[in-house]
């Protein structure tokens, strides 16, 4: 199935996307924010929680104060020189108040720099190493072809997670993601350990990602075949979770770049310096993003969205370059929302579930199942899933979350999952090349569809990028929604970087042409 | 007059009825015998596991039809009984726009030193909680989030600025009685300020329940697990009740 769609639209909506992006870029670059500088601390080897179950890395970077402007590095490794302690003991140090930054002025930078070369030098090696083991395990299990289906375990107890994980994979589950509990995105700090304790999830802890790696990659070498694991980088601490992600082999992210600011009211200077940071660190570990545009269609009309979702994934795709990831790495995110008793509703998600295939052929795209519709009928339910999976399979979508009966009902239980697989993978085996047989009708229902729904996005980008994307968002431009530049969460985390700001890993983390 | 009703397969008075569940053990034919022992213990008769199989290594599911020997005097089912429909994110909207005719402006804000603020941010975030949406994606609310430690004083600063039509307080941590002084504070500041009778003053947190909120002079008081729907629909119904009898 191919649409015949403007290619001149399509250039002209990158170039727009270039154009929204660059000032953003500009104040990124003049900018740090304290979860930036915790990741630097979390990739030093800095971890454990101090006083109150407080992080290190927060009680190191708070100890910091206004000297932050200048990057936690060197006065973090200025430290390390002069008492010879490793990362984690002077972190400890610091964070019980035992030593005070002020006590090491007198280290030349170069040394302190030399110091947090080689440490960061180290984190990488790690980070390489890891993603090495990725593609190596990947090269021995073999995945079933896209579209990769995805599932979600969300009992906020890891523990039980996991047994719903293994579960999951023994019923074809090729992804499987753990929902973060209600609110985590809101904390400024991750929590620590495993837990077992969540609201509407279970909570993102380097311990917790770790419980279900290990879980995952027996059952992976149980089944033949590798089963990736993807948690949450949004919210407050975007930087930190890519890094806890990177360490532990996260393979998948969702990693947004104006979701915070849209839809949780996070400070969008903040949500743009941590986007971009904790996208740098997914390029390098070669961990596949996943955008949030089905939040747009959840909020609105999902047929009057549809160019708000396109838009969308132009900034994102632009955001995500610049960053360093690669086409193979940016998930742009869609869903199936069209109310179900419009007429033609799914031909209008083929158009543009088709149409996002063709602008972005590289793209693994994220499809997201139908939720706004779903009602206490698991029957009908089950039906709309269906035509859901098959939208999914003809136009070759990459990531596929496999949509639950029981979606408006509770979080899912075992057996839904297990039937929700059956669903997909009955519906991907007996149409898996319908997609490559048909012919889309000139001029027809499906390709005038695209054609609007691009035409739209161009001028909706086109409004962005003539007044700002900081101001668009202020004007409510995205989702109706309006948020200040200095207003939301976690504003009072951003400052300017002085002078003599240095953060090792911005130059080492340059993109690397390596295959994810 | 009685009129006891069964469940309607193909013929009146029929009781049959479809039961779909999971067992935590490997499938085998025995887990199917499980699967209909387990069924007929719950006093069902004919019961025919149509479908057992594995869906998992160490799980089973099972489709089973059965008949049940029970049923109901729908003649003595109070109506009100089956009245328990709760409104839907649109319905609210349209509700508030009907009897309103304006945006319901709410404030919402964890008092005190308290900074959870996971329960405020379930009911007012665009995401909400549970995919039960936030006051915010509402069309017909105009929704402040305040925030976590927020003084009393502030707050109601902040209520008559904006003339705040619901003001909603979160209060998680709840040592030595903190809750509850909080929330009293709040109580005896709007009266003194005379704006507690034009504003709707709402409570929630995982320890708070109606009758506390009622007893300390709230209009209401929402305990865990509380759905944003549920509270926009109480502010929508008993502003428009309001409204209605001006």
């Amino acid at each position: 199935m191919k649409l015949r769609i403007e290619e001149q639209a399509v250039e002209r909506c990158r170039e727009l996307a270039h154009r929204i992006a660059t000032p953003v870029s500009d104040f990124i670059a003049g900018h740090s924010t304290v979860s930036v500088e915790r990741s630097v601390l979390r990739l030093f080897g800095v971890d454990g929680v101090g006083a109150d179950d407080a992080p290190l890395v927060n009680l190191v970077v708070d100890a910091l104060g206004p000297q932050r402007a200048g990057g936690i590095a060197t006065l973090f490794c200025a430290a390390l020189a002069e008492t010879g302690l490793e990362p984690q003991a002077l972190a400890e140090e610091v964070a019980a108040g035992r030593l005070a930054f002020g006590a090491f002025q007198n280290v030349p930078s170069e040394v302190a720099r030399a110091i947090a070369r080689s440490h960061a030098h180290r984190a990488l090696t790690k980070i390489s190493q890891v993603r090495a083991g990725r593609a190596q395990r990947l090269a021995r299990l073999p995945q079933k072809p896209p579209p990769l289906l995805y599932v979600i375990v969300a009992s906020g107890n890891i523990y039980e997670d996991r047994t719903a994980a293994v579960a999951a994979a023994e019923a074809g589950a090729q992804i499987v993601a753990v929902i973060r509990s209600t609110g985590q995105s809101l904390l400024d700090f991750v929590p620590y350990g495993a837990t077992t304790e969540g609201f509407g999830g279970t909570y993102a802890t380097q311990e917790n990602f770790r419980v279900m790696r290990e879980a995952l990659d027996e059952i992976s070498e149980r089944l033949g075949r590798y089963v990736m694991l993807t948690n949450y980088a949004s919210g407050l601490c975007m930087p930190e979770i890519a890094v806890m992600a990177a360490f532990e082999r996260l393979d998948m992210l969702l990693n947004d770049s104006m979701y915070g600011i849209l839809f949780r009211d996070i400070n969008p200077k903040r949500t743009f310096v941590d986007q971009h940071f904790s996208r740098m660190l997914n390029a390098y570990a070669g961990i596949v993003i996943n955008t949030g545009e089905d939040n747009y269609l959840t909020t609105a009309d999902a047929v009057e969205q549809a160019p708000a979702v396109l838009a969308s994934q132009f900034i994102n795709e632009e955001f995500a370059h610049r960053a360093g990831l690669a086409d193979e790495q940016i998930g742009l995110g869609d869903a199936y929302e069209i109310d179900p008793d419009l007429e033609d509703g799914f031909l209008y998600q083929l158009a543009q579930a088709q149409l996002a295939r063709q602008i972005f052929p590289r793209a693994p795209l994220k499809y997201m199942p139908p939720t706004k519709h779903m009602t206490g009928d698991i029957f009908k339910g089950h039906l709309i899933d269906a035509l859901f999976n098959l939208t999914s399979v003809m136009t070759h979508q990459g990531i596929h979350l496999c949509g639950m009966l029981t979606e408006a009902i509770h979080t899912p239980f075992l057996g839904d999952r297990a039937l929700s697989l059956e669903n997909a993978r009955y519906i991907m085996g007996t149409a898996r090349h319908l997609g490559d047989d048909l012919e889309c009708k000139p001029g027809g229902i499906i390709e005038t569809r695209a054609g609007a729904v691009l035409a739209s996005a161009q001028s909706l980008l086109g409004r962005v990028a003539d007044r700002g994307l900081l101001t668009a968002i202020e004007d409510g431009v995205f989702a109706d929604i309006s948020r200040p530049p200095d207003g939301g969460r976690g504003f009072e985390g951003v400052f300017a970087r002085a002078a003599d700001y240095w953060n090792p890993f911005e130059d080492l983390l340059v993109p690397q042409a390596v295959a994810p | 007059m009685s009129k006891f009703v069964k469940p309607y397969g193909d013929t009146l008075d029929d009781g049959a009825m479809q039961l779909s569940f999971t067992l935590p053990v490997p499938w085998s034919e025995a887990a199917d015998e499980a699967a209909r022992r387990l069924v007929t213990k719950m006093g069902f008769s004919d019961v025919a596991v149509a479908e057992g199989r594995p869906v998992a290594k160490d799980f089973s599911f099972f489709v089973v039809y059965a008949r049940t020997p029970q049923a109901v005097d729908f003649s003595i089912v109070p109506a009100a009984a089956a009245k328990t429909h709760a409104l839907s994110m649109d319905e609210i909207d349209e509700m508030i726009a009907l009897k309103l005719g304006r945006k319901v402006r709410v404030a919402g804000a964890c008092i005190g030193t308290d900074a959870h603020t996971v329960g405020i941010d379930a009911i007012l975030n665009m995401k909400g909680y549970k995919g039960d949406y936030g006051l915010e994606r509402y069309r017909q609310f105009s929704t402040y989030n305040l925030g976590s430690q927020v003084s009393v004083e502030e707050l109601v600063r902040f209520a008559k600025e904006k003339k705040i039509d619901a003001i909603l307080v979160s209060q998680v941590v709840t040592q030595k009685g903190s809750d509850v002084a909080n929330f009293t504070a709040l109580v005896e500041l709007l009266e003194a300020e005379g704006m507690r009778d034009d504003l709707l003053l709402l409570c929630g947190g995982p320890r708070v329940t109606n009758l506390l909120a009622t007893e300390l002079g709230y209009d209401a008081g929402f305990g865990r697990g509380t759905l944003p729907s549920e509270v926009a629909g109480f502010i929508a119904s008993r502003l428009g009740q309001r409204a209605s009898s001006l």
